[in-house]
C-alpha cells in the first residue's frame, strides 16, 4: 500500500492557459493546501471578490452533458472484453482500490473489528491477495478499526458532517469532522449540502467544503455530492468543479443510502470533471463511486473507464476507489476461480461483515 | 506499455463454415455460373483468401431476372400481404437465431470490427426484417396513394460497406410490397449475401422471390441494361450512379438511387463538448469512414475550435485500430486494396494542399489494408479534402463564425446525405435542420439509423428514401399507374 499516506501529488504539465471552454483561465497556484481557498477560488475565477454570482457564472458557463450521449459512451465502454491478464490484473487493482465500508446504525465494535480484520487478510486461502485501500466507518468506531489496523498500511476512513443527510448546522458538522480525525481517521468523507446546491447558494457549499477540509488538518478529504440527489449530469459537472475549486482531495458520488448511487455515466462526467480539472490547474483529484457496485464485472467496467477518460494516471488507489462492502467477496471469488480454475461459491469467501444481518 | 493493457479477446471464427467456391442463387437454389471468370474474396485484414466466387454472365442474370419474374406473377404478387409478412417475420428470427455467424462471417469478409457487425449491423438487419414484415398486410393504410401494388422485379446492386446491412435495406422493403428481387453484392464482399440465401431456403421462401447473383461492374451493368427489370435500387459511388441513370434514360425502368456524401458535423461554442468529441469520432471513424453518411467534414465555430481540435486528438489516443475479430477494436481493416489506395491518395493531397495533416500514431498490423485515424486542420472549402469523399477514417476540420455561415459551407458541397448539428440551443437546431439541404440532420448525435427513418440525398447524393414509410413509396405504384 506504497503511497496511501502521501499527500504528495505526481509530476503533472504545468497549469496552461486551458481552461473549461468559454472560461479560460491562468494560474499562479500550484496545489490547493499553498493557499487560502477563497483566495485560490478568486485567482481561479479572475474576480477580485469570491460571491455567489461569480461561483454561479463560472459553474454555469462549464459545457454541458448530453444525457443520451453520456449514457451511450458509458455503454460502450461496458462492451470492453476485458481477459486472462488484463482481467486478473483488473481483479487485485479493483481490490486495492476498496474502501470497505460498514455505515450502518446498528455498528458494533465487534462487527468494525471483524471489516477491519478482513481488510487485512481479505483471503485466508491466498496472502498474495492485496489488501483494500481503506476502512470507512463511521467517525465513533474509528478507535476500533484502530486496534486491529494500527499503522499496517490500510487507512481509517470516517464519514462526517451529519452523514448522510448533511442536515445540521455548519458548527455541528465541523465538530462532527474533528472529532473523527481526532479519533484518528486519515481521511474523512464529508457529504454537501444538497438543499443549498439545488437552491442556486453555490457559495454556502463552497464555504462549507473548504471550511471541512480546513478542520481535516492532515486528513485527505472525499466529498460526497450525492448524485441521487442532484439528479442531472449537468449538475454533477458542477458539483465537481464546486468541490475542487473548494479543497476536496477525492470527489465521491454517493453515500449508498440513496438510490441511484454511483451508476457508470456518472462516474464518467466525474473523471472528465478531474481530467479537465488536471489540464486548467496542474492539480490531481480523486474520483469515488460508491454505493451499487457489487460485482468484479461492474468494477472492471468503471477501470475500462477510468483508463480510457481520465488516463492511467488516475489507476491506483491514491486516485481512485470503490466505496463498497460486498464487491470485495465477488472480487475474491473471481481471483480465487483465476487461480485454481473453478469456481467455489460464498462459503469458500471468508466473510467478517455479511450484509443484511 | 499502458498500465491497463487489454490482453486479446478474439472472436471464434468456429461459428462459421465458409465453403471454399459459390455459385450463384438462382430460382431458390444454388447454380453453376454460364462461364464467367471466379474470382477470389479475401480478408482485409489478413489478406487470407476466403472463398472463390462465381462471375455471373448476362445469360445468369437474365436466367436470375426469369426465375424473379416467373416468382413475381405465380406467387408473390398474389400472396396476401399477411403471408408475405409471414414469410419476412421467418426471415428475421432467423437471422437473429443465426446472429452472431453472420457477425463474424461480416468482420472476416469486410474487415469491420466485431463489436460493430455483432452491435450495429446484424441487429439493424433483423430489425429491417421486422420493420417491414409489419407493413406487408398494412400498405393501403400508408397514405402511399390509391390502392397501392407491386412494381414486378426489382435489380439491386449493393456497396461493400455495410454489405448484410444494405442487402436489408433493399430486399425487406421490396419483398413487403410484393416485389421480386435480383440481387447484385459487392464483388469484395458477397458472403454474407450468399449466407442469406441459405436464410431464404431455410425460411422455404418462395423459390425465385429472392435471386443473388455475384460479380463486379459487368454484372451489375447486366442487371442495369435487362429489359424485364421494373425498378433499380443502387447504393454506391456518385459516379457509378450516374451511370446507371444514363443507362436507364428513357426506358420504362424507375431507379433510386443512394450516392456519396460529405456530411457536415457542425458543433457550436455552446456544444455538450464531451459528447461531440464522441459525436465526431462515430461520425467518421464509424466503419472506418466507410460510411456514405459519415461526418467527413467537421464544421467547428471558431471560438473552440482549438479546444475541440484538443480533445478530439486525445480521444482518437484512446481508439483501437488492429484485428477487426478482437472485441475491443474499434477501427477495423480498410476493405481493400483500392479503398486504401484512394485513401492515400486523397490524404497526400490535402497535405500537399496545405492543410495540417496529424495522426494518432497507433500501430498498424503488417499484412492487411490498413490507415490510422486522421485529422485535417487549417482546411478550407477549396480543398479536394473538403469537396470529394474520401470514404476513410480521415475527417476535415474547418471553422465557422455565425450559424448562417455554418449552413452555407455546410451546403456548400455537390452532396447533401447527412449533416449532424451539436449545440444545447433547441430553437437552433430546428431552425438549422430547415436550411440543411441533406436527407439526414442528427441533432446532438451521429450516424444513428433505424428502419422507421428514411434515409436518403439531396443533390448528387440521390434521389429516392429508404426506410420508413417513405422507403415504401419507391417499391410500390398506386392509383392508375401501369
Amino acid at each position: 500500500m506504497t503511497g496511501l499516506a502521501s499527500r504528495s501529488r505526481p509530476e503533472v504539465p504545468a497549469p496552461g492557459s486551458v481552461g473549461p471552454p468559454r472560461r479560460p483561465y491562468t494560474l499562479g497556484v500550484s496545489t490547493a493546501t499553498d493557499l487560502d481557498p477563497t483566495a485560490r477560488a478568486r485567482d481561479i475565477l479572475g474576480v477580485s471578490r469570491l460571491t455567489n454570482s461569480a461561483l454561479t457564472g463560472w459553474l454555469h458557463g462549464l459545457p454541458g452533458v448530453d444525457q443520451v450521449g453520456c449514457e451511450a459512451r458509458a455503454a460502450a465502454l461496458s462492451t470492453r472484453s476485458i481477459k486472462t491478464t488484463s482481467k486478473a490484473w483488473a481483479i487485485d487493482t479493483a481490490i486495492s482500490m476498496i474502501d470497505l465500508t460498514t455505515l450502518e446504525g446498528a455498528d458494533t465494535p465487534g462487527k468494525v473489528r471483524g471489516l477491519a480484520t478482513r481488510a487485512l487478510v481479505p483471503d485466508p486461502s491466498d496472502l498474495s491477495t492485496p489488501s483494500p485501500a481503506a476502512v470507512c466507518v463511521y467517525g465513533d468506531m474509528v478507535p476500533f478499526a484502530r486496534e486491529v489496523i494500527g499503522d499496517r498500511g490500510v487507512n481509517i476512513a470516517a464519514v462526517a458532517t451529519a452523514f448522510p443527510s448533511g442536515r445540521a448546522s455548519r458548527a455541528v458538522k465541523l465538530a462532527d469532522t474533528r472529532d473523527a480525525v481526532e479519533n484518528g481517521a486519515d481521511e474523512i468523507d464529508m457529504v454537501i449540502d444538497r438543499g443549498a446546491f439545488l437552491a442556486g447558494d453555490y457559495l454556502s457549499v463552497f464555504r462549507e467544503i473548504a471550511e471541512t477540509k480546513e478542520a481535516c488538518g492532515d486528513a485527505r478529504l472525499k466529498v460526497i455530492m450525492e448524485t441521487g440527489e442532484l439528479v442531472t449530469y449537468d449538475n454533477v459537472r458542477r458539483a465537481s468543479w464546486l468541490s475542487m475549486l473548494a479543497g476536496g482531495d477525492f470527489i465521491k458520488t454517493s453515500t449508498g443510502k440513496i438510490s441511484p448511487a454511483a451508476t457508470l455515466p456518472v462516474t464518467l462526467v466525474m473523471l472528465e470533471a478531474v481530467r479537465d480539472w488536471r489540464d486548467a490547474t496542474g492539480e490531481m483529484v480523486g474520483v469515488k463511486p460508491a454505493g451499487g457496485i457489487r460485482t468484479s464485472k461492474d468494477a472492471i467496467k468503471f477501470l475500462v473507464t477510468v483508463s480510457e477518460v481520465a488516463g492511467e494516471d488516475w489507476l491506483t488507489n491514491e486516485w481512485f476507489r470503490f466505496g463498497a462492502s460486498s464487491l470485495l467477496n465477488d472480487l475474491v471469488l473471481q481471483r480465487q476461480k483465476m487461480t485454481t480454475g473453478a469456481y467455489s461459491g460464498a462459503d469458500y469467501v471468508a466473510d467478517d461483515a455479511p450484509s443484511g444481518y | 506499455m499502458p498500465t491497463f493493457e487489454y490482453a486479446p479477446a478474439p472472436e471464434s471464427r468456429a461459428v462459421v463454415d465458409i465453403a471454399s467456391s459459390h455459385g450463384l442463387f438462382i430460382g431458390g437454389e444454388f447454380v453453376e455460373a454460364t462461364g464467367g471468370k471466379p474470382f477470389k474474396t479475401v480478408n482485409p485484414a489478413t489478406e487470407e483468401v476466403l472463398s472463390e466466387v462465381s462471375e455471373a454472365t448476362a445469360d445468369d442474370v437474365d436466367a436470375a431476372v426469369r426465375a424473379a419474374r416467373s416468382a413475381y406473377t405465380r406467387v408473390w404478387s398474389r400472396m396476401s400481404g399477411a403471408d408475405r409478412g409471414k414469410y419476412l417475420y421467418r426471415i428475421a428470427r432467423i437471422l437473429q437465431e443465426r446472429a452472431r455467424e453472420f457477425a463474424v462471417l461480416e468482420t472476416l469478409d469486410n474487415g469491420k470490427p466485431i463489436k460493430e457487425s455483432r452491435d450495429v449491423d446484424i441487429p439493424l438487419v433483423a430489425a429491417h426484417f421486422f420493420y417491414h414484415a409489419g407493413w406487408a398486410d398494412k400498405l393501403g393504410y400508408a397514405a402511399l396513394g390509391e390502392n397501392p401494388r407491386p412494381l414486378g422485379v426489382v435489380g439491386q446492386v449493393i456497396p461493400w460497406n455495410f454489405p448484410l446491412l444494405m442487402l436489408a435495406w433493399k430486399v425487406a422493403p421490396a419483398l413487403a410490397c410484393g416485389n421480386t428481387v435480383v440481387l447484385k453484392p459487392a464483388e469484395t464482399t458477397p458472403l454474407t449475401a450468399l449466407l442469406f440465401a441459405e436464410v431464404c431456403q431455410q425460411a422455404e421462401l418462395p423459390p425465385g422471390v429472392v435471386n443473388i447473383v455475384t460479380g463486379a461492374g459487368a454484372t451489375g451493368q447486366a442487371i442495369v441494361d435487362h429489359p424485364g427489370i421494373d425498378k433499380l435500387a443502387f447504393t454506391g459511388s456518385t459516379n457509378v450512379g450516374k451511370m446507371i441513370a444514363r443507362s436507364i434514360a428513357g426506358t420504362r425502368k424507375k431507379a433510386t438511387l443512394e450516392l456519396g456524401g460529405k456530411g457536415a458535423n457542425i458543433i457550436f461554442d455552446d456544444a455538450p463538448v464531451d459528447q461531440a468529441v464522441e459525436g465526431i469520432v462515430n461520425g467518421i471513424f464509424f466503419n472506418q469512414g466507410h460510411v456514405c453518411c459519415a461526418g467527413s467534414r467537421i464544421l467547428v465555430q471558431e471560438n473552440v475550435a482549438d479546444e475541440v481540435v484538443r480533445r478530439l486528438k486525445r480521444r482518437l489516443t484512446t481508439l483501437r485500430v488492429g484485428d477487426p475479430m478482437d472485441k475491443n477494436t474499434d477501427v477495423g481493416a480498410i476493405n481493400s486494396r483500392a479503398q486504401l489506395t484512394r485513401i492515400e491518395e486523397l490524404t497526400a493531397a490535402g497535405a500537399a494542399e496545405g492543410a495540417e495533416r496529424w495522426d494518432s500514431g497507433c500501430e498498424l498490423p503488417g499484412t492487411g489494408f490498413w490507415f490510422r485515424p486522421t485529422v485535417f486542420t487549417d482546411v478550407s472549402q477549396s480543398h479536394r479534402i473538403a469537396q470529394e469523399e474520401i470514404f476513410g477514417p480521415v475527417v476535415s476540420v474547418l471553422t465557422f463564425r455565425t450559424p448562417g455561415e455554418a449552413v452555407a459551407k455546410a451546403n456548400n458541397t455537390p452532396y447533401g446525405l447527412s449533416a449532424g448539428i451539436w449545440t444545447e440551443k433547441g430553437s437552433r437546431i430546428l431552425w438549422m435542420a430547415d436550411q440543411l439541404r441533406a436527407g439526414v440532420v442528427w441533432a446532438n448525435t451521429f450516424n444513428k439509423f433505424d428502419p422507421t427513418s428514411p434515409f436518403g440525398g439531396y443533390k448528387e447524393s440521390g434521389y429516392g428514401r429508404e426506410g420508413g414509410r417513405h422507403g415504401l413509396e419507391a417499391y410500390v405504384k398506386t392509383g392508375g399507374d401501369q
